[in-house]
C-alpha cells in the first residue's frame, strides 16, 4: 500500500473504534456501494480477530440494481455481520417510484423518511456512512462526527468545532451522530484502496454490453420492466458503466471500456466529468442537496 | 480527476510507483473577512487542474446567478458550498479540498474569517501543518490577521504564507507589497514560527499562484504552489511510546486485545509496558492486525496489542514502554480557546476529553486572557467566546498526560458542557502543577468508617436546594435537633452564616456564586470525613454547580433535597424582606427574580409544600439513620 493509503486507513481505523467504543447502539449504514465497501472492509479491520460488534442497516428504495441486491446478500455473509433490511411502509403501500412520483419525492420518501424511520425504530444512536469531503460542496462542510438532532437535523451553522482527533460524542437521549470515517478519501483513494486490498465490489462497476436509453444526456440502464420508456425511445445496447450507484433510474452510466480494476483507476485518473454527475438528485435544484442532508439524508 | 495533466501513467504499476512517493501537506487558508480566502482555493484547484467539467460549467452558471465578479468566474463559489454561505457572500464553516500535484497530496482547510467563527478557524488549524494567511494589499494588516497568525502560532504551525492578496487592485506596487511584509515579520518575532514567506498573488487573475507573474517582475521568491510542493515540514513527535488505549478486544475468553492507535514513538513484540495509571507492567506478546502480525508498530498505526499477562487494561488507559513512563497529574497549566457563547466560571465543572480519557474536570483559576491584538496579558474573571486564555485546569482524578509542545496528542484536549453537550474549549497543556508522584495523599490513619463504626451512624451531606425563603434553613435545624437528640454527630451550614465568614470576600456574580459554591462543597467534604451529618442550606440555583457538590462529596454520601415552594409562597413570607428589596430593585440578580434558579432534576428528596414540618423531618431522618 502507499504511504498514503496507509495514513487514511489508521485514520479511519482510529475514527471507527472511538465512534464505536463510545456508542451505546452503533450501526454501519451500508448502501451496496464502492465506499460501503471500503467501510465494511475497514470495519472488520478495526474490531479484528472479533467480528465488528454491531449490525449493518441498509434502507431500501426497492429500486436498487438487481446485481446490487445479489451482492448485498453476499457480502452480509463475508463480514460476519449481522445485515437489517428497512422499506419505508408508506412507499410499499402507496407504491412510490421515481416514475410516477418524481426524484425528489421518490428519495424524500424511499430514503430521508425510511432512514429516519429505522433509525427510529432500531433506536441507534451512531450511524456510520461512507460519506467523503471530495463529493459534493456540502458533505465538504461536514464534520466526522456530525451531530443530529432528535428530529435527526443537520444545522450545518451549529456544527461542533473539532480539534485535532478529539471527538465530542457526548449527546442527551433521542439525538444521534453520524460518523464519516471516509471524510478525508478521494473517489481515487476508494479505488486504489479496493485494488490495493483486493475488496469485491458490485459488478456493475465494471464495464459490459448493457441495454440502455439515453434521456436529457444520461444513460439509464434498463434493469427490469418496471422501466418505462417514453415515447420515441429505444433500448440500445452500450458498453457502459457505473462510477457511482444509486437506485437505477436516477443513476446514469458513463461509456467505457474499463473493465478491471486497474483499468477503472486508470479512467477515474483521466475523468473529465465529477464522479456524482450522472445522479439525478444532486441537480433536482441549488442546494437540493444540503436541504436534503439538513432533512436527514445522508 | 486528480494530476489529469501532470500524471501520464500509462499502466496502474507506474501510476503506483508514482504515489509511493507522495506525501501529504495539510493546510489552511485563514485572514479576515474578504481577504479572497474562498477565491484563491477556488483559483487553486483551477490551476492545478483538479475541477471536472460539469464543475466548471456549474461554476460559470453560478458565477452569473451569485457571482460578485461580473461576467468572470468567481472561484469562491466553488467553496462556499453552503446556502447561506452564498445569500451572505462569506464562508461560515470549514470546508475541506482536496488536491494533488506531482509532488505532494494536498488537504486544504478553508477556514472563515469572520471573528464569529474564530472556533471554526481552529479546528481547521488544529489539523494543518502550514498556514496560508492572506492580507488584502489596499487594507494591510488588520485585527483578525494578528489573531489569526498567533492562533496559527499557538497551535504549533511553524510554517507560514504571508499571501499578500489583491496586489492587482494597487497596481503590483512592490511598495505596498514591501511594506505588508515589513510589518507582518515585526509583529510575528515572538510567534516562533520556522519560515515566514511572502508572496505577492492576484487569487483572482492567478499571478504567482503557478507561474510567476509579469506584473510582478521586482518579486524573486516562489509562486505559491512551487512552495507548496517543496517547503518540508519537521513533525514534531515524541520519541516516547505512547499508546492511549481506545477499545478492549475479547471475541473469546482466550483472546484480549488491546485496540489503540500508537501516539508517538513505537513498540516491539517483547518490549516491556506499563499501564500508567495502575504501574501494572507486562510484555507484549503480539502485534495484532487483519494483514498478519507484525514484529513492532509505530506512531500513528492503529494495532491491536496482547500482553503476556491478565492485567488490568480498559479503555482510557495508556500504555508506555516500562522504562519511560508517563506523568500523571491532577492540576495542570493550559492555554485556552473558548469557543462558546455561554461564558466559562473558573470553580465549575466540564467535561474533559484527552485521548482516550474522559474526566470531570474545573478552570480552578484563570492567570491571564491575551489580547490577540498586542499580545498583552490582562485579567479575567470569566471565559467568553473566541476568549484565549491562560488557565489552572484540575480534574476529578489524576490523569495521564504531557506538554502540547512535545506530545500534541497527550497535551491538547476539549472541554464539553455536561447538560448541552456542546463543546466550549480547546486548550493546549504547558506544564503540569504538580506531579501525582510527588503529591501523595496524607494517607490519615483513622478513616471515615472508623469515625462512622464510632459514631455508630454513617456520614452524609444533606444538601438543600431552593429560592430564598423556601424554607431550607427551618428544615435543616428541625432535622439537626431531630438527629442530634438521636444521639447522632451533626452541623449545619448556613448560607448567609458562610458569607459572614468563610466566603465574605465573595458577592453574587455568577462567578463568586460558582466559587461560593465550591468552597461550602469543599468545607461538606471534610466534614463528611470527619463523621458528620452535614446539612448544608444554600440557594445554590445553579445545577452544575450541585452536580459539582455531588461529584466531591460522593454519590453515596450526598443527598440532594428540593425545598419545593412556589415562589408566590417565599414571596409573601420573604423572612429577611429580600423580595421587597428586589422588587423595588435594590438587589440585582436576586434568584427567582432577576437571577436564574434551576430546580433540580433528579433530587434524592423532594420538600414538597404540602408536606408538614414534621412529615419532611421524619423522612430525612430516616435516610440519615441508614446503617454504614
Amino acid at each position: 500500500m502507499t504511504p498514503h493509503l496507509k495514513r487514511l486507513e489508521a485514520e479511519s481505523t482510529y475514527i471507527i473504534r472511538e465512534a464505536v467504543a463510545e456508542a451505546e447502539n452503533p450501526v454501519l449504514m451500508h448502501s451496496i456501494g464502492k465506499d460501503s465497501a471500503v467501510m465494511m472492509h475497514l470495519t472488520r479491520k478495526a474490531f479484528y480477530p472479533a467480528s465488528p460488534p454491531f449490525p449493518m442497516l441498509h434502507v431500501d428504495t426497492r429500486w436498487k440494481f438487481r446485481e446490487m441486491y445479489l451482492f448485498r446478500d453476499k457480502i452480509a455473509q463475508i463480514s460476519g455481520m449481522e445485515l437489517l433490511v428497512y422499506t419505508n411502509p408508506e412507499a410499499i403501500a402507496k407504491e412510490i417510484n421515481p416514475f410516477d412520483h418524481g426524484s425528489s419525492l421518490f428519495v424524500d420518501i424511499t430514503k430521508v423518511d425510511g432512514l429516519k424511520q429505522a433509525l427510529d425504530k432500531y433506536k441507534f444512536d451512531v450511524m456510520f456512512g461512507g460519506a467523503r469531503r471530495d463529493e459534493e460542496k456540502s458533505r465538504a462542510k461536514e464534520r466526522v462526527f456530525s451531530f443530529r438532532s432528535a428530529t435527526h437535523r443537520w444545522d450545518p451553522k451549529q456544527q461542533r468545532p473539532e480539534l485535532w482527533n478529539l471527538y465530542n460524542t457526548r449527546k442527551n437521549k433521542g439525538e444521534s451522530i453520524r460518523v464519516f470515517p471516509l471524510s478525508n478519501w478521494t473517489e481515487l483513494d476508494i479505488w486504489q484502496y479496493i485494488y490495493l486490498q483486493n475488496i469485491a465490489v458490485v459488478p456493475l462497476y465494471f464495464a459490459k454490453k448493457r441495454p440502455v436509453v439515453v434521456r436529457n444526456g444520461i444513460i439509464l440502464m434498463i434493469d427490469d420492466d418496471r422501466f418505462r420508456l417514453l415515447p420515441g425511445e429505444e433500448i440500445q445496447e452500450k458498453m457502459v458503466r457505473f462510477r457511482s450507484l444509486g437506485c437505477y433510474p436516477l443513476t446514469g452510466a458513463i461509456e467505457s471500456t474499463a473493465d478491471t480494476l486497474p483499468e477503472v483507476i486508470l479512467e477515474v485518473l483521466n475523468a473529465k466529468r465529477s464522479e456524482r454527475q450522472g445522479r439525478v438528485v444532486d441537480h433536482d435544484s441549488p442546494h437540493g442537496f444540503e436541504k436534503k442532508k439538513q432533512e436527514g439524508h445522508f | 480527476m486528480s494530476n489529469r495533466k501532470i500524471v501520464q501513467s500509462a499502466t496502474i504499476e507506474e501510476f503506483l510507483q508514482q504515489q509511493q512517493g507522495q506525501d501529504l501537506l495539510r493546510f489552511i487558508t485563514c485572514g479576515s473577512v474578504d481577504d479572497g480566502k474562498s477565491t484563491l482555493i477556488g483559483r487553486l484547484l483551477w490551476e492545478a487542474q483538479q475541477l471536472f467539467d460539469d464543475q466548471v460549467a456549474a461554476l460559470q452558471t453560478d458565477s452569473k446567478k451569485f457571482g460578485t465578479q461580473g461576467e468572470e468566474i468567481d472561484f469562491a463559489l466553488l467553496v462556499d458550498g453552503l446556502a447561506a454561505e452564498r445569500e451572505q457572500g462569506i464562508t461560515i464553516d470549514v470546508a475541506y479540498r482536496f488536491f494533488s500535484s506531482s509532488a505532494r497530496k494536498f488537504i486544504v482547510a478553508d477556514t472563515p474569517g469572520h471573528e464569529q467563527y474564530t472556533r471554526n478557524m481552529v479546528t481547521g488549524a488544529s489539523t494543518a501543518d502550514l498556514a496560508i494567511l492572506l492580507v488584502d494589499a489596499r487594507n494591510g494588516i488588520l485585527t483578525q490577521t494578528r489573531r489569526h497568525a498567533f492562533l496559527t502560532s499557538l497551535v504549533g504551525i511553524r510554517h507560514v504564507v504571508l499571501a499578500i492578496n489583491k496586489m492587482d487592485l494597487v497596481g503590483y506596487d512592490e511598495s505596498v507589497y514591501r511594506t505588508i511584509e515589513s510589518e507582518f515579520e515585526g509583529f510575528v518575532r515572538d510567534l516562533r514560527f520556522e519560515s515566514v514567506v511572502a508572496i505577492p498573488l492576484s487569487a483572482l487573475k492567478g499571478d504567482n499562484i503557478t507561474s510567476r507573474s509579469k506584473n510582478t517582475n521586482w518579486y524573486q521568491g516562489p509562486t505559491l504552489v512551487g512552495y507548496l510542493d517543496t517547503v518540508e515540514i519537521q513533525r514534531q513527535v515524541s520519541e516516547d511510546f505512547v499508546f492511549p488505549v481506545q477499545w478492549v478486544n475479547r471475541p473469546n475468553s482466550s483472546f484480549r486485545g488491546f485496540a489503540g492507535t500508537v501516539a508517538s514513538g513505537s513498540v516491539r513484540v517483547g518490549d516491556e509496558v506499563r499501564v500508567t495509571a495502575s504501574g501494572q507492567i507486562a510484555t507484549v506478546s503480539e502485534i495484532v492486525t487483519m494483514d498478519g502480525n507484525r514484529e513492532d508498530a509505530s506512531a500513528d498505526q492503529a494495532v491491536t496489542l496482547t500482553l503476556d499477562r491478565e492485567i488490568d487494561v480498559s479503555r482510557g488507559d495508556v500504555l508506555t514502554l516500562s522504562q519511560r513512563p508517563l506523568e500523571m497529574t491532577d492540576q495542570f497549566e493550559a492555554t485556552i480557546v473558548w469557543l462558546y457563547d455561554q461564558a466559562g466560571l473558573p470553580g465549575r465543572t466540564y467535561d474533559l476529553k484527552l485521548a482516550t480519557q474522559w474526566m470531570p474536570s474545573s478552570v480552578s483559576h484563570i492567570k491571564h486572557r491575551i489580547n490577540v491584538s498586542t499580545f498583552a496579558k490582562e485579567a479575567s474573571a470569566q471565559l467568553r467566546l473566541n476568549d484565549i486564555a491562560v488557565c489552572n485546569i484540575s480534574t476529578s482524578k489524576p490523569i495521564a498526560c504531557d506538554t502540547y509542545a512535545k506530545n500534541p496528542q497527550l497535551g491538547s484536549f476539549i472541554l464539553v458542557d455536561r447538560f448541552t453537550n456542546a463543546t466550549i474549549g480547546a486548550g493546549m497543556i504547558r506544564h503540569s502543577l504538580r506531579r501525582s508522584q510527588n503529591v501523595h495523599k496524607q494517607a490519615l490513619s483513622i478513616t471515615r468508617e472508623d469515625r462512622e463504626r464510632l459514631n455508630g451512624h454513617p456520614a452524609k451531606v444533606f444538601w438543600f436546594t431552593g429560592l430564598s425563603g423556601s424554607g431550607k434553613s427551618t428544615i435543616a435545624n428541625a432535622l439537626e435537633k431531630e438527629l442530634h437528640r438521636r444521639g447522632m454527630r451533626t452541623y449545619v451550614l448556613d448560607g448567609d452564616n458562610i458569607r459572614q465568614g468563610l466566603n465574605k470576600d465573595l458577592g453574587f456574580s455568577e462567578a463568586d456564586r460558582v466559587e461560593n459554591i465550591r468552597r461550602i462543597a469543599e468545607v461538606a467534604r471534610l466534614m463528611l470525613d470527619a463523621g458528620l451529618v452535614v446539612m448544608v442550606a444554600f440557594i445554590s440555583p445553579f445545577r452544575q454547580e450541585r452536580e459539582m457538590a455531588r461529584d466531591l462529596i460522593g454519590k453515596d454520601a450526598f443527598v440532594e433535597v428540593y425545598v419545593n415552594t412556589p415562589i408566590e409562597v417565599c414571596e409573601l413570607r420573604d423572612p429577611k424582606g429580600l423580595y421587597k428589596k428586589a422588587r423595588a430593585g435594590k438587589i440585582p440578580n436576586m434568584t427567582g427574580i432577576s437571577g436564574t434558579y434551576e430546580p433540580p432534576e433528579q433530587a434524592e428528596f423532594v420538600a414538597a409544600p404540602s408536606m408538614s414540618l414534621a412529615e419532611t423531618v421524619t423522612k430525612l431522618a430516616a435516610i440519615a439513620h441508614v446503617q454504614p
